[in-house]
């Protein structure tokens, strides 16, 4: 056992700690704001920022850290250890790492594409030309996926789509929908639907904004209506959509934004050093120190879930259990942590961004709305619970 | 004798208030307060007319002496629409204050225009970074002829812009607790009010006092012998507002499981699921449980018994059950609850700022230790 980074690893997280210092805007603190595992406040899904996110992309692209989970004959670096050291750092500094493309569309399409759609599109996605949203729910398929609606329809060369997509992120931001629909009807469970990207300018696509509860459209409804896909835009094979979306879900499940948790801490850290209430330094008040160490202890739990699902990955595991931890502990521990940052700022707590006795710019009560939906998207907690004792530890299904 | 019943009165006052705000107060009215509507003159003066603002103030005053149990009561149906507005600030923050400790002449000035919906009031006491400690008060009052003047900056003052009276707190002497309330008008020279964005959007302010003149009549209680009283305030504040929490928390898990029984995924409703039951169980327990509390803390008030241990037990609990509840609800909304088109956001951001309000759960706890003897 060793818990040690090696030196390369090492080397390549100061690189990535340089890059964020060169690349990120002097009032990116300002302006971004980013919960730890929340899926409502991340910047990459923000209008306001998709020209920067573009570039930033391309400049990602350009050190070929957007393939770096990759396997090496497709461009990448075999190391999802590596990626997770990308991630740690730019969420750290409230920066996307990458795309839905690049950290679970990439990897997917390595794994189970044709080979001529992985010449088409791995050297695209990972150059950061391209992105994706994610096209699985429906407003009566949430949880139940495999309840779609969302038909295409074999024509000759192409799919024609029709039907709904809702709570889909990014999708006014993004190029692609890496979408799942049904493609036969007839067939038992999971085994009719197929993945497909769809170009977001084709004829018979509406995306409607959806403003979440912290104020920010993060999210959109979009509806099909008799949109043509060519059939060589479908991702691993018809009828078998569900293979690729489990997969596709490990990869997003590893990306909690660890680095996010650790900064959020030593903001409080600072915060609690330098504020007094009632003429006592905060730092002072046992209670207070006693909150942040437990949540200074979850956040390093958070951390070995999180290490270890990489490097599970990187020796050729499928980590069902492991994502499925790091997806439920971390997002969940998102939730407290915002809620301990409250009681901890106290009444001023409750100030928004722009107010002057604000602390924090007001992130934590914009965190405390946003933590809300880490135990919901991406897999709800009771369906992660599920996973884990069904999946992981073998017990009965019913 | 024991008995967990409302009386008949209660139940009639309760199905009155919640069929009223069903009706006169619903989400989509607090949803456009929030964003900085006006709350509506109409909807204030029919609650006037429905004897709110008088329940417990007494008949001579022009209110109908009800008890600080009814009032409780009430605001559990408050809480349950959320609906805003100063009614919580006059009465709680002011009638009750007045009544208790103003002398014949401040009572016959304040007491019968509040019933009669003419006058708000509300209590500046925070500062920045002091809460509910005497010794952090700054704020002070000067002695200016045979009156005062008030220097300071007061933070969270609910409705100050709406108010038409101040209770403020300042320091009048050098020792911890002298401290003194005055009852300023809020249209006095040397008042500045600032709108504080809070999560809620439920009218908090700044109010900067610089120079403000006060006359010695104005002093509630007596000069530099206010904390007590202010400790009283809150400790009333306190049980209302849980009562309102609970209610909110009531709310929550009622929506949900209208929508447990009626949302399916694979084929079944999703409250079939036992996961989601178990989140029910859990709702369940924590609302009773916590409703326990500020009833019994209400009823102490009411008897006139000392109720500083159940006051403190009730908001250390029910704030955090508030939490615990509208998160659950989230939970079991799905997707669907992280839109502004849903209503579960109001629940949810009251349930934190409620929590914080008047004192966070650590902070009654510490009182509840202290009332252990601790
Ligand atoms: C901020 C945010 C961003 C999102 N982004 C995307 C996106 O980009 N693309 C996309 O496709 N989707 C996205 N989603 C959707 C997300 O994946 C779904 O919300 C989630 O899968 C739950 O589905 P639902 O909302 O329909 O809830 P439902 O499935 O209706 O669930 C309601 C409740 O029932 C419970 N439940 C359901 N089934 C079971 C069961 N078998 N056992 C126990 N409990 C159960 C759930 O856990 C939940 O508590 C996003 C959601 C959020 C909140």
């Amino acid at each position: 056992m060793n818990f040690d980074f090696s030196e390369e690893e090492r080397s390549f997280r100061r690189e990535v700690e340089e890059f964020a210092k060169a690349e990120l805007p002097p009032d990116w603190d300002e302006k971004a704001l980013y919960w730890p595992a929340g899926y409502g406040t991340l910047p990459g899904l923000e209008e306001e920022f998709k020209e920067f996110h573009d570039e930033l992309l391309l400049k990602l692209g350009k050190r070929g850290w957007l393939s770096i989970g990759w396997p090496s004959e497709y461009g990448g670096m075999n190391s999802m250890v590596k990626h997770a050291i990308l991630d740690d750092v730019m969420s750290y500094h409230r920066a996307p790492p990458g795309d839905v493309s690049t950290a679970i569309g990439g990897p997917t399409i390595a794994k189970v594409a044709s080979d001529e759609m992985k010449r088409e599109w791995l050297p695209r996605i990972a150059r950061g030309e391209l992105r994706f949203w994610l096209g699985y729910s429906e407003p009566n398929a949430g949880s139940d996926l495999a309840s779609i609606k969302t038909r295409a329809v074999d024509d000759g060369d192409d799919f024609v789509v029709n039907g709904q997509k809702i709570w889909s992120s990014g999708a006014h931001i993004a190029d692609y929908a890496w979408l799942l629909a049904k493609t036969d009807p007839g067939a038992p469970k999971y085994r009719g639907e197929t993945i497909m990207l769809v170009d977001n300018r084709s004829p018979g696509i509406t995306i409607r904004p959806l403003e979440n509860i912290c104020g920010i459209h993060s999210f959109n409804e979009v509806f099909f209506d008799d949109v043509r896909v060519p059939k060589k835009n479908v991702v691993g094979n018809v009828n078998q959509g569900f293979y690729s979306v489990m997969l596709a879900l490990q990869y997003e499940r590893l990306f909690v934004g660890v680095g996010a948790f650790r900064r959020i801490l030593d903001e409080l850290v600072a915060y609690v050093k330098e504020t007094k209430s009632n003429g006592r330094l905060l730092a002072d008040d046992a209670l207070v120190r006693n909150k942040l160490a437990s949540m200074a202890i979850e956040i390093e739990v958070v951390s070995g879930f999180y290490w270890r699902t990489a490097w599970l990955m990187d020796q050729g595991t499928i980590p069902d259990l492991e994502s499925s931890m790091l997806k439920l502990f971390g997002t969940e521990l998102s939730r407290t942590l915002a809620g301990v940052a409250m009681e901890i700022l106290g009444p001023a707590g409750q100030l928004k961004r722009g107010s002057k006795w604000a602390p924090l710019r007001g992130l934590v009560n914009l965190g405390y709305m946003d933590s809300v939906s880490g135990p919901i998207g991406a897999g709800t907690s009771e369906v992660q619970r599920g996973i884990i004792a069904t999946r992981g530890l073998g017990l009965p299904r019913k | 004798m024991m008995n967990f019943d409302l009386t008949e009165e209660q139940k009639l006052l309760k199905e009155s208030a919640r069929n009223f705000l069903s009706r006169e107060c619903p989400r989509d009215l607090v949803r456009t307060l929030e964003e900085g509507k006006e709350f509506p003159p109409e909807l204030w003066r029919k609650m006037t007319d429905l004897g709110w603002t008088g329940l417990i103030i007494p008949g001579e005053y022009g209110g109908s002496g009800g008890s600080f149990l009814d009032l409780a009561i009430l605001f559990e149906e408050i809480g349950y629409h959320i609906c805003p507005g100063p009614l919580f600030t006059t009465v709680v923050l002011g009638a009750l204050p007045v009544m208790a400790w103003g002398t014949p002449e401040q009572k016959e000035d304040i007491l019968p225009k509040i019933a009669g919906g003419e006058r708000i009031m509300t209590l500046a006491v925070d500062e920045p970074g002091a809460y509910r400690r005497a010794s952090s008060i700054t704020a002070k009052a000067s002695t200016a002829g045979d009156g005062f003047v008030i220097d300071g900056t007061k933070l969270f003052v609910p409705d100050a812009d709406r108010a038409d009276l101040l209770l403020c707190a300042a320091r009048t002497g050098a020792d911890e607790e002298e401290i003194t309330l005055f009852i300023v008008e809020k249209d006095a020279p040397g008042i500045t009010i600032t709108p504080l964005q809070t999560l809620a959007g439920d009218r908090q302010f700044e109010v900067v006092f610089n120079g403000v003149p006060v006359k010695k009549e104005r002093i509630l209680g007596e000069p530099d012998r206010a904390w007590p009283i202010i400790e009283d305030i809150h400790r009333k504040a306190t049980v209302i507002l849980c009562a309102e929490m609970i209610g909110g928390a009531q709310a929550v898990m009622d929506m949900s499981l209208e929508y447990a029984r009626e949302r399916t995924q694979f084929n079944r409703p999703i409250g079939s699921f036992q996961a989601i039951q178990h989140h029910f169980a859990n709702m369940l327990a924590d609302i009773s449980g916590s409703r326990y509390l500020f009833l019994k803390a209400a009823w102490k008030i009411s008897e006139g018994r000392d109720a500083s241990m159940d006051a403190a037990m009730a908001k250390a609990r029910v704030g955090e059950a508030y939490r615990r509840v509208t998160i659950l609800g989230h939970q079991i909304f799905g997707g669907i609850g992280f839109t502004k088109e849903h209503d579960m956001y109001l629940y949810h951001e009251r349930s934190m700022t409620g929590d914080l309000k008047f004192g966070g759960a650590d902070l009654h706890r510490a009182r509840v230790a202290e009332e252990l003897g601790l």
